[in-house]
């Protein structure tokens, strides 16, 4: 059987396609999964893609199982992944904050689709942004990427598996319908030509390695399970041997550690483009299938003399606050059009309150914004 | 005989010379455990450990999983890789880590609150798949750690602090379920009955498919004393009196009630290809084919490209 992914050329293809081939060429050989509109075609094709490459699919009784398989199989060593939409999500919270408490390096898709509830299966919206960051109990630090086209849904998968494997936890893709089932051109590169991050895995001998200790760059060592490290590992509040400890000094230690290998890396792990940015006026804030939307808008509002430009967040979280912050301090305000009644525009508020005002344009889901109301809104900004 | 003949006779190694048999694979740097006096989970971790040793297996191939609990802690005593997961969530973290690394030894230990309950869904279509885990489940007839609460196996009649007029739900009966999800082997003993269950462990440490062992254990604190006014040790004898030995008898007909006969025994061992083998002998002519084909399309496209290259 092949070793590796044969895949590569240029190809017309569907982003949830682009994914999974992702994930393939990154060296994803787990996947678990239950089918979900419309992140099904994921599963799918690993279902057809990993025999080939002798990795495991497994199509689970549940999402519940499903994320507690891809934590399960990353301890073994080997990369993993799960592709769900909104109420898949939900139900894997409690293993992703296991994942985020244990330090297993997994990806987990979301193609997100209109909400709440069963909501709209096969239409779209970005409405889980928040659920990405804070959708689990407790404090946590987490990394959600937010691709535009099926060719970035390609590319970001495998920084998504690379930033997992270096950052030790569960990074979030947030997609949505129409990037997932889109179908466009798809440039796959050789394998060789992929840059691969692999976690660190420890050197030390048994008896001197310590599942969680504290190093410089708060990411601790790993070890796969039939190493002989005989290590214990859980999600209570633990110590750097693993151990549980129920006290205030140890969850001080242990959450924080959690939160801050997040933000000490956070400038390396933040991916923005940007576009007309050094003289705008008015800044559009905008991430996945929106970002491409928007950019009629602005290219019209452009021709009437507005200076709009463009940020889109590639990394939506950790948040580019600085980016924002700094932007703050010599435009006029911001624009936010989301397929959500308001998420994200709360950070890009958070960053300029102290300076200018922001814009939400909201859109409930199940379409995309209106031409006229993003114009409407950079002409306000602009002329306020 | 005075004293100083009895030392003579008796001979007593210090306290550095002491040690517990079973030190290598206990994590003796967190005991005392936190288990209540009279609890039958140190009985049943004996006879694993006891088991994995008769078993023969390599310990660094070995990965205990648990769920949440009493029974989920067993996962932090004992010295090898242990993974201690969310509530109920044990059987399909231990699926994903033996389908990536099929050399690993994969055992759940946890409670019939955690597998039955919030994981029973799991522990079902895991049998149904004969996925190569085994499944070690203490079944103490209620939730002990969160208090005393009605658990899936709490015997009709009995008393919970969520069932403080007596249980009105009828019980699971485990070995029933294990064995009619299609498990390879199910097998159930007491707390007491620790040679045979130590062997149970040692076959299914090296049995390949879905092995279900129930232990039947005494919960002290909120059982034996909300329901019979005793101690574990009245429960275990209880247990006694009432268990019998039946190899032959139907798993899915012989449920624990409050006074009958606990019919104990090993009821299912059978060999039938496991999910990986299933996996296996059910892609590999498909896989071949794939190859092929992809073979004949490299093929095609060269001599395309060759005819089109001679044309120009």
């Amino acid at each position: 059987m092949f070793k590796q992914s044969k895949l590569y050329g240029e190809f017309f293809m569907q982003g949830d396609i682009a994914c999974a081939e992702g994930a393939l060429s990154v060296g994803c050989r787990f996947f678990g999964g239950y089918p979900i509109t419309p992140a099904s075609e994921i599963a799918e094709r690993m279902a057809f893609r990993l025999p080939l490459l002798d990795g495991v699919f497994i199509q689970f009784e549940d999402e519940i199982a499903s994320m507690s398989s891809i934590l399960g199989a990353s301890w073994a060593g080997v990369k993993s992944m799960t592709a769900t939409s909104g109420p898949g999500v939900s139900l894997m919270l409690e293993n992703i904050g296991l994942g985020m408490m244990m330090e297993v390096p997994c990806v987990v898709v979301n193609v997100q689709r209109g909400s709440p509830s069963t909501g709209l299966p096969t239409s779209w919206g970005q409405a889980d942004m928040m659920q990405a960051r804070w959708g689990s109990h407790g404090d946590y630090g987490s990394i959600s990427l937010c691709p535009k086209s099926p060719q970035e849904f390609f590319d970001l998968t495998i920084v998504a598996f690379n930033y997992a494997e270096k950052y030790r936890l569960p990074v979030f893709i947030l997609s949505d319908a129409i990037v997932g089932h889109m179908t466009e051109k798809v440039v796959i590169p050789p394998v060789e030509e992929i840059k691969l991050v692999e976690r660190k895995y420890t050197k030390k001998k048994p008896k001197d390695y310590l599942p969680y200790e504290v190093v410089e760059d708060l990411i601790p060592e790993f070890a796969k399970a039939g190493d002989g490290y005989r290590y214990h590992t859980t999600g209570l509040t633990h110590d750097e041997r693993g151990y549980p400890v129920m006290t205030e000094e140890c969850q001080k230690i242990c959450v924080t550690r959690l939160v801050e290998k997040i933000k000490k890396h956070a400038d390396e792990i933040i991916m923005l483009e940007e576009r007309d940015i050094d003289d705008a006026d008015v800044v559009v804030v905008a991430y996945g299938i929106t970002a491409r939307t928007v950019v009629p808008a602005i290219e019209k509002a452009k021709k009437k003399g507005i200076k709009v430009g463009l940020l889109r967040l590639i990394t939506v979280w950790p948040f580019p606050e600085k980016r924002i912050r700094k932007l703050a301090q010599k435009v006029k305000g911001f624009v936010v059009p989301e397929i959500n009644l308001g998420q994200i525009v709360l950070e890009v508020e958070r960053c300029a309150a102290k300076y200018v005002t922001t814009k939400s344009i909201t859109h409930p889901g199940g379409g995309i914004h209106n031409f006229n109301d993003i114009i409407k809104a950079i002409e306000e900004v602009a002329y306020e | 005989m005075n004293n100083e003949n009895m030392q003579a006779i008796v001979e007593r190694p210090s306290d550095e010379e002491q040690h517990h048999p079973m030190e290598d694979l206990l994590r003796m740097d967190r005991m005392p455990h936190i288990w209540c006096p009279g609890c039958g989970l140190g009985s049943c971790l004996t006879a694993f450990v006891e088991g994995l040793i008769k078993a023969d297996v390599n310990f660094d191939k070995v990965a205990v999983v648990s769920g949440i609990g009493c029974t989920g802690r067993v996962a932090g005593y004992i010295k090898l890789d242990s993974y201690h997961t969310t509530h109920g969530r044990a059987i399909p973290f231990a699926t994903g880590m033996k389908l990536a690394n099929r050399d690993l030894t994969v055992v759940v230990f946890s409670g019939d609150g955690d597998l039955f309950a919030i994981g029973g869904n799991h522990l079902i279509h895991a049998a149904r798949r004969n996925v190569d885990i085994n499944v070690i489940c203490v079944n103490n007839f209620i939730y002990g750690m969160t208090g005393g609460q009605n658990a899936p196996t709490t015997p009709l009649k009995a008393y919970s602090s969520t069932a403080p007029y007596g249980n009105y739900e009828q019980p699971f009966n485990l070995v029933g379920v294990a064995a009619a999800s299609g498990a390879s082997y199910v097998a159930r003993w007491t707390a007491l009955h620790l040679r045979r269950l130590t062997d149970s462990i040692a076959e299914a440490a090296n049995k390949k498919g879905f092995c279900f062992i129930e232990i039947v254990s005494p919960c002290a604190t909120v059982f034996a004393r909300r329901n019979m006014g005793g101690t574990g040790l009245d429960l275990l004898k209880e247990f006694q009196k009432r268990s019998i030995i039946d190899h032959s008898a139907d798993p899915t007909k012989i449920p624990i009630d409050m006074d009958g006969k606990i019919i104990c025994g090993e009821f299912i061992n059978e060999d039938k290809p496991t999910f990986w083998e299933n996996v296996q002998s059910g892609i590999k002519s498909k896989v071949e084919k794939e190859v092929e084909w992809e073979e004949m399309q490299r093929k095609l496209r060269q001599k395309v490209t060759k005819k089109s290259k001679s044309m120009e």
